[in-house]
């Protein structure tokens, strides 16, 4: 049996380890046009990736899923507000599945 | 100077306690499914909960407890928790050349303690630089929330009906879309990025050799080689690339 405390120590360790060398290390600013541009693209590329195909598969139903992701993207584009792009899909989810589940 | 200073930075902070508040309540509803995950895993609420105050990664997180119920090694525990979470070293990355000059070590050591998705897709959305004090507003608020949906999630499992589980769990994925959808709307080549990404994603995830790929593993892979590609096809003049 191994201890669950040692487990949440090493799991701590490392991602803490991930975040924390780069911030540190990295002081600097870097002039290497070449690795300015990488780093300005990997945010929009991180988060593109990680919200599709995923959000539609995130609900119940693949159809409140794609419903989602289209009043999302036309929310966001329209006001670009946060809270309002975040409610706008989960309101969507809801309804869509009270109609069809 | 220094009233002058500080004054800004408590602003800074209540914009980011702000801020926080959509990042928590997200939080609060995919915890609160991390935290059935832990109590699979043989986790009681207290431990879940500790988990989650310190780790804060929510795929690093999900591998963690997997590999707490298959009794791992504690060595490969440690690698695939590396994996699961090394999108955070680009994250990182980005994130040291978005702080002001006159951030401190103890900045740094502190934001270090709370990358992830959400809290870095607002920090990176900012105009200017990042003034820490921002950041630490919304961790502030943010953390909470993801450790006590852990706490709760463990805790009374399913007590919310699926039908709010299900509509709560595309919050995150809305604000995602906030963060890049506007960008792209401002900039030709963002959309191109954008839609590119989500297009190599979808292709990763249904093609028969790449889909066995951990989710983790395939983001890193389209991060590197799409924001590469672009670095190379429109690279960002001087000026541009502070925005």
């Amino acid at each position: 049996m191994h201890n669950v405390y040692i487990y949440i120590a090493v799991v701590a360790l490392v991602t803490y380890a991930i975040r924390v060398l780069p911030l540190t290390l990295i002081q600097k600013e870097i002039k290497n046009t070449f690795i300015r541009s990488f780093l300005y693209y990997v945010p929009y590329v991180t988060l593109a990736a990680m919200t599709f195909p995923a959000i539609v598969t995130a609900t119940d139903s693949i159809w409140s899923g794609i419903a989602a992701l289209v009043i999302g993207v036309l929310v966001a584009w329209i006001s670009g507000n946060l809270f309002l792009v975040a409610i706008s899909a989960c309101s969507v989810v809801f309804l869509v599945e009270l109609l069809i589940l | 100077m220094r009233k002058k200073t500080e004054s800004i930075n408590r602003k800074q902070f209540r914009r980011g306690l702000r801020t926080g508040i959509p990042i928590s309540l997200g939080y609060l509803a995919v915890s609160f499914t991390l935290g059935i995950t832990a109590k699979n895993a043989g986790l009681t609420a207290g431990q879940a909960a500790l988990t989650s105050l310190l780790v804060n990664a929510s795929a690093g997180q999900y591998a963690a407890f997997t590999c707490m119920a298959a009794q791992s090694a504690y060595l490969e525990t440690a690698i695939i928790v590396a994996v699961t979470n090394a999108r955070y070293i680009l994250m990182s990355c980005a994130l040291s050349q978005k702080l002001p000059a006159t951030a401190k070590l103890w900045h740094r050591l502190v934001i270090g303690f709370n990358v992830n998705d959400e809290i870095f897709g607002m920090a990176i959305a900012e105009e200017d630089k990042l003034n820490p004090y921002y950041y630490f507003g919304m961790m502030a608020i943010a953390m909470p929330g993801w450790a006590l949906g852990t706490f709760l999630g463990t805790g009374v499992g399913n007590i919310l009906p699926s039908s709010v589980v299900s509509a709560l769990s595309v919050g995150l994925y809305g604000m995602f879309l906030a963060v890049i959808i506007p960008a792209a709307k401002k900039s030709k080549i963002i959309l191109g990025v954008v839609v590119l990404s989500m297009a190599a994603s979808y292709a990763l995830t249904v093609l028969p050799v790449t889909a066995a790929i951990a989710s983790g593993t395939r983001t890193i892979i389209i991060t590197v080689v799409i924001s590469a590609l672009a670095a190379i096809l429109f690279p960002r003049k001087e000026e541009e690339t502070s925005a």
